[in-house]
């Protein structure tokens, strides 16, 4: 295959960006989106140009490092990581148009790479437990209703990797925050700081400058592990109830 | 947002059940419009019950736009850079949230210096002849254009926002989603067919 790639270029954070346009050529189908952008980088190496600069880790689909805008959606056509995916879902000659994460909580470091870690610091504000941890205890020693710990699973597949921040036309983190929230909230490890949790990632996620949730579902769309929509109404429903429970000055 | 809005949307509810009241004729349209003024008598005093309501309405009315301007610019905000590879994103109700919110606004205005107050009314405005009042704007082409877009404003705006505000308010959930969706699309097109009918009912001669 031989593509078109119309990719941002930025050299900092203090620089003005733009798109610049590579022509990729000998590409496999069988390629990851990333392995297309590290052939584009081989060459680039070899010209003596500056390769692109993209976030990677596991090229496994689970870690939630890799990012990426592909021609206008996060991680690209298909419901999945831009590791995962492959150039299969592209066809000879296309242009494909390569974008960083925009919001403004996402600053650009360079080219494609964005500091997601206003992410860390919403999950330092409450996402963890302070029950005490270690060998793996007896499953029975506390039940768990099989409801609460399918809903608390698959808000825990959430990989953090700021797609719903992407593709949310106000650069919201609601859906990224809810999947934290209600992954501990339902389970009883996570209930003594039910009420804190919830009000603390909330404050810090407005604090970290990310917009306001008109309800527009692109995240949801976005999503590479399926967290729905209706999570950020369950987030809601527990901030109502914490903001009752946990009057605070 | 949400319960500014649903307090409209409330007052929405009652305002075109009464409307539709103008379908048995001006002598009893006529006498729904002189109960809202003696509503809640011998209680309370002449129009104190409408004041009331307008008053409620007025905060709501205040506290939906404000907030639509906070989260409008936090939204704006938030999201500088647009992506260079644009494609059309989420429904259409939903895309045209603020532009069918400030449609609504202006809408208001006009209607209640046109019926309420008559300072824009075409004809002779008379108070406490509300049929006639009805009959006369609508017997105008831009009063009929007017009131009909803004209704079919008003149908998307509730379509998306009714179902937003039981996100907000945290009723929505995966069970609950079809029926919430489904619950407000009835909303919409009950609000938007019933308004709309008074006007197509003007101009088709069925109320004159």
């Amino acid at each position: 295959m031989r593509l078109n790639l119309r990719v941002w270029r930025q050299k900092n954070a203090g620089t003005e960006g733009a798109m610049a346009t590579y022509e990729v050529d000998g590409v496999s189908p069988d390629m990851s989106f990333l392995e297309m952008l590290d052939t584009l980088n081989e060459d680039l190496i070899l010209r003596g140009e500056d390769p692109v600069a993209f976030d990677h880790d596991c090229r496994e689909g689970i870690c939630g490092a890799c990012s990426l805008v592909i021609d206008g959606e996060a991680h690209g056509p298909e419901r999945t990581t831009t590791c995962q995916l492959h150039m299969r879902s592209f066809r000879d000659g296309d242009t494909i148009d390569v974008e960083p994460w925009r919001a403004s909580a996402f600053p650009v470091v360079k080219d494609l790479v964005v500091d997601r870690s206003a992410f860390d610091r919403v999950i330092q504000a409450g996402g963890y437990i302070s029950a005490p941890t270690g060998s793996a205890p007896e499953a029975h020693a506390t039940p768990v209703p099989k409801a609460d710990a399918d809903s608390a699973f698959e808000h825990a597949e959430c990989i953090g990797c700021g797609a719903c921040v992407a593709a949310c036309p106000n650069g919201s983190a609601m859906l990224f925050t809810s999947a934290k929230i209600n992954h501990l909230n339902v389970l009883p490890q996570g209930s003594p700081e039910r009420e804190t949790r919830v009000l603390d990632m909330v404050a810090q996620m407005d604090a970290e400058g990310f917009g306001g949730c008109t309800l527009t579902g692109e995240c949801a769309t976005a999503c590479p592990k399926g967290i729905p929509l209706p999570s950020i109404a369950a987030m809601n429903k527990e901030w109502l109830r914490a903001l009752r429970k946990a009057p605070r000055g | 947002m949400a319960v500014s809005g649903l307090i409209m949307l409330g007052y929405l509810v009652a305002h075109v059940a009464g409307n539709l009241k103008v379908f048995f004729g001006p002598e009893e349209f006529n006498a729904y419009g002189h109960w809202l003024r003696v509503m809640g008598a011998p209680v309370l005093h002449h129009e104190w019950a409408l004041w009331l309501v307008r008053i409620v309405l007025l905060a709501a009315v205040v506290a939906h736009a404000v907030s639509a301007y906070q989260l409008s610019r936090r939204d704006i905000k938030a999201r500088p850079t647009a992506y260079v590879h644009r494609r059309k994103r989420s429904s259409y109700a939903t895309r045209t949230m603020r532009w069918g919110g400030i449609i609504l606004a202006l809408f208001i205005v006009w209607h209640v210096l046109d019926l309420t107050t008559g300072t824009v009314h075409p004809g002779g405005f008379e108070e406490g002849k509300p049929y006639q009042n009805v009959v006369d704007t609508f017997s105008t082409w831009y009063g009929n254009v007017v009131y009909i877009v803004a209704m079919l404003a008003l149908g998307l705006h509730v379509r998306h926002g009714f179902w937003s505000a039981a996100q907000t308010l945290g009723v929505g959930s995966a069970r609950r989603e079809r029926l919430l969706k489904v619950l407000a699309n009835a909303l919409a097109l009950v609000l938007t067919a019933g308004f709309v009918s008074v006007p197509l009912a003007v101009m088709t001669g069925v109320v004159s």
